[in-house]
């Protein structure tokens, strides 16, 4: 049984989310740097286990971990043994027994992490499991708003989105992007509305303290942010649509509705973005666009979940950290839980 | 089965006997096979089989109506053998084969192939034919054929029939040889290739689930079926409330038809999923508390007459896929008594574990006979047993000797590692149940004895 990892927003909590967010604010700054690097995670190993295809997600946990020193194994499906029939478990105990101090994995099936997590003895990061969950991508939009939030407001960032009224639009049924969000933002104290056609909503929210609407253009006169989610043409296949057309005229960000937005509202997508069907290829281009600040902020948040994971194991203060580290110092100080907190003075 | 001798004696000395007014204190002596004496304190000759029965009740040996035995095909998963030394730890006598093997039993050359594994099974084992060949729902098994061979139960199970014409076909042409269809209801379209209930559950879980409709739409269809063509039928695990509630409604109208329930509807919700384990992903799959509550109803208000298991072993690498690749199915020969006994006869005064009680207790409990009858009595009658072999009871002098002994206090943890079974894929694994089976006796054999299989 491995470590506790990052399995579900669930085992963050508010207090989780917002440490992360903190220590995703001092790496924001390393990455700023001329040598974006420091030593904290130097001796251990993370290795992504992607058994679905990804760009963002791969390439910003390897950038994080390097970030961090640590050393990086990449394992993918289509080049593993996986292709000769090899199972899931002995795949990902081999990897483990390999010396692995975080694996980083994504996979087709809802679930799969969580199996993982039973048979390692690495801890797991969910980079996304089937229609399940996708945490860290949650986590770098918690960032991402809070930082569009403040610049509106002209202030320094604050540690929730209380008050923000969030509109997921689009195929929610099928998406783990949207259920971490779901649970991100309802912890910062958003207000989230699904919007889409019945058969792209999950058969029940029960107990997701979100509203449900079927109108786009009723709710964007609502809410702040219009959170986009990927149509994936299979839906078509599926009979849940009947086309593509009617799709995007009345759920995809088009620019004709575009145009009668509040200037305010910003507009979020988790990528990969289809243009044209969900969002109009202007519109994601536009400055109401956080999409590349989307994909910028991800590898401070991954980071800091990655360092958040390991901080446990580090000595504090540890070796390398001391002359001329004081980032990485204020950031071991941050996250190493120090009992009545003291130290944190 | 290996013949000890045909006056071989065997005494149940100290226990009690199940009987429909409660128990009552009585020896049981078996010669040859048959009972030969019931009632207190039986004097024997020297060189008689003595199995002590303190503190536990005789009934009836347990007959389970849907038991996957995996033999032809699956041997890595289950044997005839096996799972009948399962059977018998768990109390059974009897146990009715399951046709989707590989391949299928569909054909009179594989009843007899089954049927001739069956020979050193040490329960007995009864063989289901399929409905269609191959299971493939398109052309009908040779009913008649395969019925003179004693096969009594047809069914596709682990699908149902998904063409209504052809169920209708089905059950009119097999109305005059005395035989039950079965239905396995899941309509395929409806259920939409889901691995769990759809609901809150699945919804959180992003898993895509089968909903209730799936299920209710073919029962429903199935009793418009038999109210057409008056032939009997017997629904296989039913799991839903409004299953439940049609199935009733049918009783009610009188049109021939039987249905049983398994024992981890009677006591797991779908919320068992939220780990992802695949060893809880089953066919039909597991529902709400409300349809646990709605199939325990059944139980007791007779709408249900059977419980049945629905034992299907799948090996551990199979339970070790993704939730969404794993096969269906749980073990369950060895627990259900005890499963169905917290479920149905007890109660968090009464000392149910704690996992097993319901909120908001059901009207009633059933009674230690009632149990008997939905595990035994009313089993071997719908698989033709009772006639055949001796099995679901009365416990008198002159019937057959099939006998299972129960300690109805013991307390003990499910520990898959120490099952009979080739799987390991039970839901109970270290869950407390109360009620364990100390001795079985097939044909005046005892195959258990202290809990431990001697053949």
């Amino acid at each position: 049984m491995s470590r506790a990892g990052l399995l579900s927003v669930e085992d963050l909590g508010r207090q989780g989310i917002v440490e992360i967010l903190h220590l995703a604010d001092s790496f924001a700054e390393v990455s700023e740097r001329a040598i974006p690097k420091v030593p904290a995670l130097r001796g251990k190993t993370v290795a992504t286990v992607f058994f679905e295809s990804s760009t963002r997600t791969r390439l910003s946990f390897e950038a994080a971990a390097k970030r961090l020193s640590a050393d990086t194994m990449t394992f993918t499906a289509a080049t593993s043994s996986v292709t000769k029939g090899e199972s899931l478990r002995d795949t990902v105990e081999t990897i483990d027994a390999l010396g692995v101090d975080v694996m980083v994995v994504r996979h087709g099936s809802s679930g799969a992490p969580a199996q993982v997590a039973g048979w390692v003895d690495a801890c797991v990061v969910n980079a996304g499991d089937g229609q399940h969950e996708h945490p860290t991508q949650a986590l770098l939009d918690c960032f991402t708003l809070r930082e569009a939030m403040a610049r509106r407001a002209g202030a320094d960032p604050v540690d929730d989105l209380a008050g923000v009224r969030i509109a997921i639009v689009g195929d929610v049924r099928h998406s783990r992007v949207a259920r971490s969000c779901v649970l991100a933002f309802r912890a910062l104290g958003a207000r989230v509305v699904l919007v889409g056609p019945p058969t792209l909503l999950p058969p029940t929210t029960e107990g997701w303290g979100v509203e449900v609407a079927h109108d786009l253009d009723a709710a964007l006169d609502e809410v702040d942010v219009c959170y986009l989610l990927r149509l994936q043409s299979e839906r078509l296949r599926e009979a849940l649509l009947p086309s593509l057309g009617e799709y995007s005229e009345r759920y995809g960000l088009t620019r004709e509705r575009a145009r009668r937005l509040d200037p305010d509202l910003v507009v979020m997508h988790p990528g990969p973005m289809i243009r044209g069907v969900e969002i109009a290829a202007e519109i994601a281009s536009s400055p109401r666009s956080l999409v590349t600040r989307q994909v910028h902020n991800g590898v401070a948040v991954r980071m800091a979940v990655l360092f958040r994971l390991l901080a446990g194991d580090l000595p504090a203060p540890f070796p390398g950290m001391s002359g001329g580290m004081s980032v990485g110092a204020e950031v071991v100080e941050a996250a190493v839980p120090v009992a009545g907190g003291a130290r944190r003075g | 089965m290996a013949e000890r001798g045909r006056r071989h004696r065997l005494l149940l000395r100290g226990g009690s006997v199940v009987a429909p007014d409660g128990e009552q204190r009585a020896d049981v002596l078996v010669e040859g096979g048959t009972i030969v004496a019931v009632g207190p304190g039986i004097d024997v000759p020297p060189g008689t089989e003595v199995l002590d029965a303190s503190g536990c009740v005789t009934g009836p040996g347990l007959v389970d109506l849907h038991t996957h035995l995996r033999q032809p095909g699956r041997e890595d998963a289950e044997t005839v053998e096996t799972g009948a030394r399962a059977a018998a730890l768990g109390g059974y006598t009897a146990v009715v084969a399951m046709p989707n093997t590989d391949p299928a039993t569909d054909s009179a050359a594989a009843v007899r192939a089954v049927l001739a594994l069956a020979r050193v099974a040490c329960v007995e084992v009864a063989v289901a034919g399929a409905i269609t060949v191959g299971r493939a729902g398109e052309r009908l098994v040779p009913f008649a054929e395969m019925a003179e061979l004693g096969v009594r139960l047809f069914t596709d199970d682990g699908r149902g029939v998904q063409h209504a014409g052809l169920m209708r076909r089905a059950l009119e042409y097999a109305r005059p040889l005395g035989v039950v269809l079965a239905e396995h209801c899941e309509d395929e379209e409806l259920a939409g290739g889901g691995s769990m209930h759809e609901g809150a559950w699945s919804s959180r879980l992003g898993i895509p689930g089968q909903p209730s409709i799936a299920e209710e739409a073919m029962v429903e269809r199935d009793l418009g079926l038999v109210r057409l063509t008056g032939t009997r039928m017997h629904f296989l695990h039913l799991s839903s409330a409004r299953s439940v509630a049609l199935v009733k409604a049918a009783r009610a109208e009188g049109l021939p038809v039987t249905a049983e329930a398994t024992p981890h509807h009677l006591s797991l919700t779908d919320a068992e999923v939220a780990g992802y384990d695949p060893v809880f992903k089953v066919n039909p799959p597991l529902r709400t508390a409300a349809d646990v509550l709605a199939v325990r109803a059944g139980v007791l208000d007779g709408t249900i007459d059977a419980v049945a298991t629905d034992h299907a072993p799948h090996p551990p690498e199979s339970k070790e896929e993704p939730f969404d690749m794993a096969p269906p199915g749980m073990t369950g020969l060895e627990t259900a008594f005890a499963v169905a006994y917290g479920a149905l006869c007890l109660d968090a005064a009464t000392g149910a574990p704690p996992w097993l009680t319901a909120p908001g207790a059901a009207p009633r409990r059933a009674s230690v006979a009632e149990l008997f009858g939905a595990l035994s009595v009313v089993p071997a009658r719908i698989a033709g047993l009772d006639v055949a072999s001796g099995h679901g009871g009365p416990i008198r002098p002159g019937a057959r000797a099939q006998l299972c002994v129960v300690d109805l206090a013991a307390r003990w943890t499910v520990d898959p590692a120490t099952s009979a079974s080739r799987s390991r894929n039970t839901p109970f694994a270290g869950r407390e149940l109360v009620g364990r089976v100390r001795h079985t006796i097939v044909g005046g054999e005892a195959v258990v004895v202290d809990g431990k299989a001697v053949r």
